[in-house]
């Protein structure tokens, strides 16, 4: 089930393992099969994604970020929070504006932190409510942390509204 | 001290509501306990040996007394009538039940409190100073600072999940009262040349099984920088603080295998980057908005001289002893910071009843304190007392057993809970603790004893500090009997310095024993006016050693 922008999506992109044949259409090879067949794939002319373990540097994506269509991120375990910071890094130093996708071993608790570091799409292993989505994204209103979502933060609201915080009693 | 503006009430109020979801979740199933864990964790639900502990925040180790009366009224009706202040400056609840604990939680908010990122591997409740704003010659009040990190480590988006925990801890006196340089990140508020109050950054301490002192990462890092300087630290710890083995995840191994000069150079580089975003500088309003909450006490002026404080303790002993040991100079005249033990002899160090705060709350309206404290070596602190009121202070301390003159002594012992409830501990800490202070109860034998800090960890990892203590004591398991092993000459104050094993461990009842051949040989060697400490430093391990396995 993959989840884009909050929203349900459909996936036009197909895996495929490192020796296997490509499909026609879009498709998304590991990070190693790239480095090594860079030329090939991105001659083919078809939306192309780049799959990252953790703990794999995007940096070396960056001179073909403006013909990757996707970049995903994989998660081995929950508790491995290095996606977090590759996620981060591809919004703000590398400058990648594609999509970034979340795959493998997450919770739907996460998914807000990971919305604020620049993902985009959540493939989940299984089918959840939208509700239950929505509410994972929203339950918390406000966040004290400028973030690469651009979304306002407490300190900006407090910057602009000063009236409204407490004063010192 | 800090108020909760509508949006930190609100973020309070929403996490509260989003763990009951996850309890929910917990109880049907739908969570298995693999998956709830770090969500109980990132709000301070631990499960130990016989039920739930709940780890409540206390930032900073500051409390109001409607906060005060609050933990009294859930000690009361969620757990057995007391809790547990901790070295971390925190409380924990050994009893709680899991379907209470959202309940807890909402009560919590109800006086601006939470139990947010008191474990799990997230940055943690920060500790400062518990004499910040009373404490002679401070740079400036530490908490303003704890209160602005507090906020960008709460709920942060890309820190949430890190290798390990991560403590971080400010002080602002050259005075350490906070073991400054045991946490992963130890901020130090300084002054350079031109005046200016920016702060010298630490990295890389902690106690466990390879405990290490923190090392200096930025001589300087001005205030506007401080949280972009943070974040810097963070991100070169997320991406390369190691995950595949639990004993080396704290970015004290990190930093002691590339060495400080390379973490130097890997932060120099994200720090760089994050300034020039600019997103993180701090703005001036908003340091000046939070340092209004920590503006100084509207104090009066007071003579230096106080003939009734004179002379209550010319008529009364153990006032004049408690004093001696419990009160401390405060920065104005006519004042006086003094330290509530919660170390009476033969109980659980750092324990303290519902009744005992419901006391101290009444206690602090009466003499118009609008703060107490909470110290790392599991005491209180009321810091603006008139020095005038001290005796009747005392007065009422002495009903509700927290007027016990020991601070600093060698009955003010740091423990841990050790086996008696954690389920990570091999040994029990807390009897031992109980012992050696009744075996150490006499006064004048304390009193001659002088500073002496005994700290007492159930495990290796720690929690009692036993690597900073003068005599650090460290329980075992031998053969499945608990053993206890002494270091000697550690110091978790500004003279910090990790103490050594000195030899064989010893059973239960050798312990006590062992900790009085060794106050002996002390007291055999010691010069006039030398501490513990001093005597250790000067004649090093072997006259202890020889004294100690001579037999």
């Amino acid at each position: 089930m993959l989840i884009r922008n909050g929203r349900l999506a459909g996936d036009e992109f197909t895996a495929v393992t490192d020796g296997e044949a490509l499909p026609e259409g879009a498709a998304i090879v590991s990070l190693k099969r790239f480095l090594v067949e860079r030329e090939t794939l991105l001659a083919r002319k078809q939306p192309l994604g780049v799959r990252l373990e953790t703990g794999e540097s995007p940096e070396a994506l960056s001179p073909d970020f403006g013909r990757l269509a996707l970049v995903v991120l994989h998660v081995p375990h929950f508790k491995d929070g290095r996606a977090f910071s590759s996620a981060r890094l591809l919004r703000t130093r590398l400058g990648y504006r594609g999509e970034i996708r979340l795959t493998g071993h997450f919770l739907i608790d996460q998914i807000a932190f990971f919305t604020r570091v620049g993902v985009d799409a959540f493939a989940f292993q299984r089918n959840i409510p939208l509700a239950e989505i929505q509410s994972a994204l929203t339950e918390i209103s406000y966040f004290y942390q400028p973030s690469v979502d651009g979304r306002v933060t407490i300190r900006d609201l407090r910057l602009r509204a000063p009236d409204h915080a407490a004063s010192p009693s | 001290m800090y108020r909760y503006d509508e949006f930190d009430a609100r973020l309070v109020r929403e996490r509260a509501e989003q763990f009951r979801g996850q309890v929910a979740r917990r109880l049907s199933g739908e969570l298995t306990e693999d998956e709830f864990k770090p969500l109980r964790l990132m709000n301070g639900l631990y499960l130990q040996l016989h039920s739930y502990m709940l780890r409540i925040a206390i930032p900073y180790g500051t409390l109001s007394a409607p906060q005060l009366r609050k933990l009294a009224f859930i000690g009361r009706n969620y757990d057995r009538g007391y809790g547990h202040f901790t070295t971390r400056q925190n409380l924990q609840l050994h009893w709680v039940k899991l379907p209470d604990v959202p309940d807890v939680l909402l009560e919590l908010a109800q006086v601006e409190m939470h139990c947010m990122q008191t474990s799990g591997n997230n940055v943690r409740n920060l500790t400062a100073d518990p004499f910040a704003g009373a404490a002679a010659g401070e740079i400036e009040d530490p908490r303003i600072l704890c209160e602005i990190v507090r906020q960008w480590s709460t709920l942060h988006p890309e820190f949430s999940f890190l290798p390990r925990k991560f403590k971080i801890c400010v002080i602002a006196s050259e005075h350490d009262r906070a073991a400054l340089l045991i946490h992963d990140i130890a901020i130090h508020a300084v002054k350079n040349e031109a005046g200016e109050i920016g702060y010298r950054v630490y990295v890389g301490g902690g106690l466990g099984r390879t405990p290490y002192l923190a090392l200096e990462a930025g001589s300087f890092v001005p205030k506007r920088d401080i949280l972009a300087f943070l974040e810097a630290v963070m991100r070169v710890y997320n991406e390369a603080g190691r995950r595949d083995n639990i004993w080396k995840a704290r970015v004290k191994i990190l930093v002691h295998q590339i060495g400080i000069e390379e973490m130097r150079r890997r932060i120099a580089k994200e720090f760089a980057e994050i300034k020039t975003s600019g997103t993180l500088e701090l703005p001036p309003e908003e340091v000046e908005r939070i340092a209004a909450y920590f503006a100084p006490s509207d104090f009066a002026t007071l003579p230096e001289e106080c003939p009734e404080f004179e002379a209550a303790k010319q008529g009364n002993r153990e006032f004049a002893a408690w004093v001696k040991t419990n009160v401390h100079p405060h920065k104005m005249p006519g004042y006086a910071i003094a330290t509530i033990s919660l170390k009476p002899i033969g109980q659980t160090p750092g324990d303290c009843s519902s009744d005992q705060m419901d006391g101290l709350a009444a206690i602090m309206d009466a003499f118009g304190q609008a703060e107490i404290r909470v110290t790392h070596e599991q005491n209180l602190v009321l810091p603006h007392m008139r020095t005038s009121e001290l005796f009747a202070l005392w007065q009422k301390l002495v009903p509700l057993d927290l007027a016990t003159a020991n601070h600093g002594l060698i009955t003010d012992i740091i423990a841990c809970p050790g086996l008696d409830y954690c389920d990570l501990a091999n040994a029990r800490s807390i009897p031992i603790a109980q012992e050696i202070a009744k075996r150490f109860a006499d006064p004048e034998r304390q009193h001659d004893l002088g500073e002496l800090k005994i700290k007492i960890s159930g495990c290796i990892n720690a929690c009692g500090h036993h690597h900073v203590g003068h005599i650090g004591i460290l329980g075992v398991d031998r053969k499945g009997l608990e053993n206890y092993q002494i270091l000697l000459g550690g110091s978790g104050a500004e003279d910090a310095s990790l103490g050594q094993i000195l030899g064989p461990g010893f059973d239960r009842e050798g312990i006590v024993d062992a900790v009085e051949n060794v106050i002996g040989t002390y007291k055999t060697l010691r010069r006039d006016g030398e501490r513990f400490l001093d005597t250790y430093r000067r004649v090093g391990a072997q006259p202890f050693k020889e004294q100690l396995y001579a037999h």
